[in-house]
């Protein structure tokens, strides 16, 4: 064997490079958990490499590896992508956070960018979104439109993002109806068109009238159409696929983020660090209020301007856990840590959290 | 005027033994290039970044070391279960197994530490390999079920299971609550064959070992013997006083110690931890492995390679060509079509019958 291998390394190292590479321009690599015509995830990071490719034109170069599982085949994508000269790479899903780590070690001359993880490194930056400051919106338009004061939510992981979404969509909707009710279900996936249309059904069989998700495809916007129920779109605009049903939608927009640290390794200036930006720096948007009677409308828009200007913040007192135990006292908010490691329901949640 | 005949051959035809693989992969070329141009792609650029350049950087090798172990230990065993009958579709499960009872020491015990730690490990993930497999044998020599299915089915137990473990008991204290073990200790970690040049790990090494080890057993034991026999004909090997059920066992403790191996050793020495998912559906994919590779333990380190092969050029013609990595896809789909369509002329052959001598038959 160790004759194969010596004689496969000779021919390789004979053997043509790979193609020249542009000296001028930066390289930008992005590794994507899904296809990006998911209309979820994958789709709005890839929209925001279209809009970094879009403003910085000829000076970038973008490359990105669709499909990548977690876990072994991870670490070979991005090595990859490192080595066919990329010197920013962003690595769009939790579960490439050791991978990006163990990666970034061996090419200390390339910045990695990982979305929603927490293991920072001289050349590894952390970046995450605070989706659950849309959901608190979504929780209060849950609880007006309701008729029958259950909403249901399909959730992808018992993950801490998504648990943080949907204690904010309780506590937005207890602000309308204290009694509020959501019934979960757990798609355990990202992307599951078929399990996520049939979390959909069963939910709406369970009588919930409001559909809301943290799973990346539209099967269930489609199946709350028609139903003729109500829904809440997930990472995209969903509108097209729901011109009846869709409220609202939480947009991940990742294209400023990427731009302005596109052009901090162009100017130099990349420092790696950890953010968890919000509606504040605009990293998520709200689709249009539609399909709502106005005055519930100006109650969201009054609600997402308070969240943007740091009036409101989700996670504040009092609030008790679902065991009934007091999580926060009155006038006191969560700090970040605790948000991004939460474990554990709030009162009004009609689910164990799988554990 | 003309017709198609696929016609029988007597016996199997020794030339088209020797050619299938060759016409496999010309017609693979060709419907390749057709594929690429008319996704607008140079078909000679595309080729070559599918099948060349993986080969062409040392690190890239050793990242074809790594897809393929998993692939040939599954199949290895795998083609002891095919070759006597026994048609177990559950490795994907019984890699999970091996990964899991594997991860017992590392995670459960982390202080556990030294030399000894990695054997105990290893043999751990052949047991509980062959354990999870036990369960299918059992029923199928004790009830007559459908092994198909039971293994199949077994597949997803051992999935929800781990992923219950992970997000569970065996979830990383320190980890904000994502579902990950903790890191294994290095003593822990099976190492690199080359550690300088990229990451290979010995995985690789104990497939090729198991490799070569199936294959003395099946072509120089009577053990071998009794498996083809029996795979062959039930009724004479059962003449010749061999036992169907003990070779049920025999056949799904082989296959299940090595996937079992297979998955702690892709846990060890590829991944570090255990998270909710450590397969891409190796044990499915070792299936065509144990095919293309025609059952041969020697075959499937070959069948094992090219399949690697395929997965890191798919990758790479994403990065040089913009190629769909769902393009990709569909070209291992069409290597894999023209080899098992290949192979069947070995035993049948193509007859063109033109009408008139048809009629002319009829007339006579």
């Amino acid at each position: 064997m160790k004759k194969l291998m010596m004689a496969l390394t000779i021919a390789a190292s004979f053997a043509v490079a790979g193609p020249a590479l542009a000296a001028d321009k930066l390289k930008i690599g992005f590794i994507y958990i899904g296809p990006p015509g998911d209309f979820g995830w994958t789709y709005q990071h890839d929209q925001g490499r279209k809009q970094l490719e879009k403003e910085l034109g000829d000076k970038v170069e973008t490359t990105f590896l669709e499909n990548v599982p977690e876990g072994a085949d991870a670490e070979r994508s991005i090595e990859r992508l490192a080595r066919a000269g990329n010197k920013l790479i962003f690595t769009t899903s939790f579960g490439y956070m050791d991978a990006t780590v163990k990666v970034a070690q061996k090419f200390p001359d390339v910045k990695f960018e990982h979305a929603t993880g927490y293991k920072t490194a001289e050349n590894v930056s952390v970046y995450n979104s605070r989706f659950y400051e849309g959901r608190y919106v979504q929780g209060v338009i849950a609880a007006k439109m309701s008729k029958t004061g259950v909403a249901g939510y399909i959730g992808s992981f018992p993950i801490p993002e998504v648990v943080q979404g949907i204690n904010s969509f309780i506590l937005g909707a207890q602000t309308v109806n204290p009694n509020f009710k959501i019934k979960v279900i757990w798609a355990n996936s990202w992307f599951d068109p078929a399990k996520e249309a049939d979390a959909a059904k069963a939910l709406i069989d369970q009588g919930v009238d409001i559909i809301t998700q943290h799973t990346d495809s539209t099967a269930a916007m489609q199946v709350a159409a028609e139903r003729k129920i109500k829904a809440f779109g997930q990472a995209s605009d969903m509108i097209k696929f729901g011109p009846e049903t869709q409220m609202t939608s939480i947009v991940d927009n990742w294209g400023p983020y990427y731009i302005e640290r596109a052009k901090a390794v162009l100017d130099g200036t990349w420092k790696s660090h950890n953010v968890f930006e919000g509606m504040k720096e605009g990293l998520v948007v709200m689709a249009p209020y539609t399909n709502m009677p106005d005055d519930v409308k100006k109650l969201a828009e009054e609600t997402q301007a308070k969240i943007t200007s740091g009036e409101l913040k989700p996670f504040t007192g009092p609030i008790k856990r679902q065991d009934g135990s007091e999580w926060l006292k009155a006038g006191e908010t969560a700090d970040d840590k605790t948000i991004l490691s939460m474990n554990f329901y709030v009162a009004g949640v009609d689910d164990k959290l799988p554990k | 005027m003309m017709r198609i005949e696929i016609v029988k051959r007597p016996q199997h035809s020794a030339l088209f033994s020797a050619l299938s693989p060759f016409i496999a992969l010309f017609l693979t070329l060709i419907a390749g290039a057709i594929l690429f141009s008319i996704l607008g792609k140079n078909p000679i650029s595309a080729l070559y970044s599918y099948f060349v350049e993986p080969l062409t950087e040392v690190w890239s090798i050793h990242e074809l070391l790594v897809k393929a172990a998993p692939l040939i230990l599954i199949a290895v065993g795998l083609s002891v279960c095919f070759l006597s009958n026994n048609w177990n579709i559950g490795a994907e499960g019984q890699f999970i197994a091996g990964g899991i009872a594997g991860s017992i020491l590392p995670v459960v015990f982390p202080d556990f530490q030294g030399w000894y730690v990695l054997p105990i490990m290893l043999l751990l993930g052949m047991a509980g390999g062959m354990a999870y497999a036990t369960i299918p044998a059992f029923l199928k020599v004790r009830f007559n079920t459908n092994e198909i299915l039971t293994s199949l089915m077994l597949v997803y137990v051992a999935q929800l299971f781990l992923d219950w473990l992970v997000r569970g008991p065996w979830r990383n204290p320190q980890g904000y609550n994502f579902p990950e073990t903790v890191q294994f200790s290095d003593s822990a970690i099976l190492p690199a064959i080359w550690p300088d040049s990229g990451r290979a790990h010995w995985g690789f090494a104990l497939a090729i070992i198991a490799a070569v080890v199936v294959w003395f057993m099946l072509s120089r034991t009577l053990n071998g013997f009794e498996i083809k026999v029996l795979g062959r004909s039930s009724r004479a090997g059962r003449f010749a006083g061999f036992s169907a059920g003990r070779l049920t066992f025999f056949a799904f403790l082989v296959s299940g110690a090595l996937a079992g191996l297979a998955g702690i050793a892709e846990v060890s020495g590829a991944v570090g931890q255990l998270r909710t998912s450590i397969s891409p559906g190796y044990g499915f994919t070792a299936i065509i492995v144990a095919f293309l590779g025609r059952l041969n333990p020697l075959g499937i380190i070959a069948a094992g390679l090219v399949l690697a092969l395929s997965y890191l050029g798919g990758e790479a013609a994403q990065i040089s060509l913009g190629i769909s990595e769902k393009s990709a896809r569909i070209f291992q789909g069409i290597i894999l079509f023209f080899v098992l369509a290949s192979d069947s002329l070995i035993y049948y052959r193509i007859r063109i019958v033109s009408r008139l001598s048809d009629t002319a038959l009829k007339g006579a």
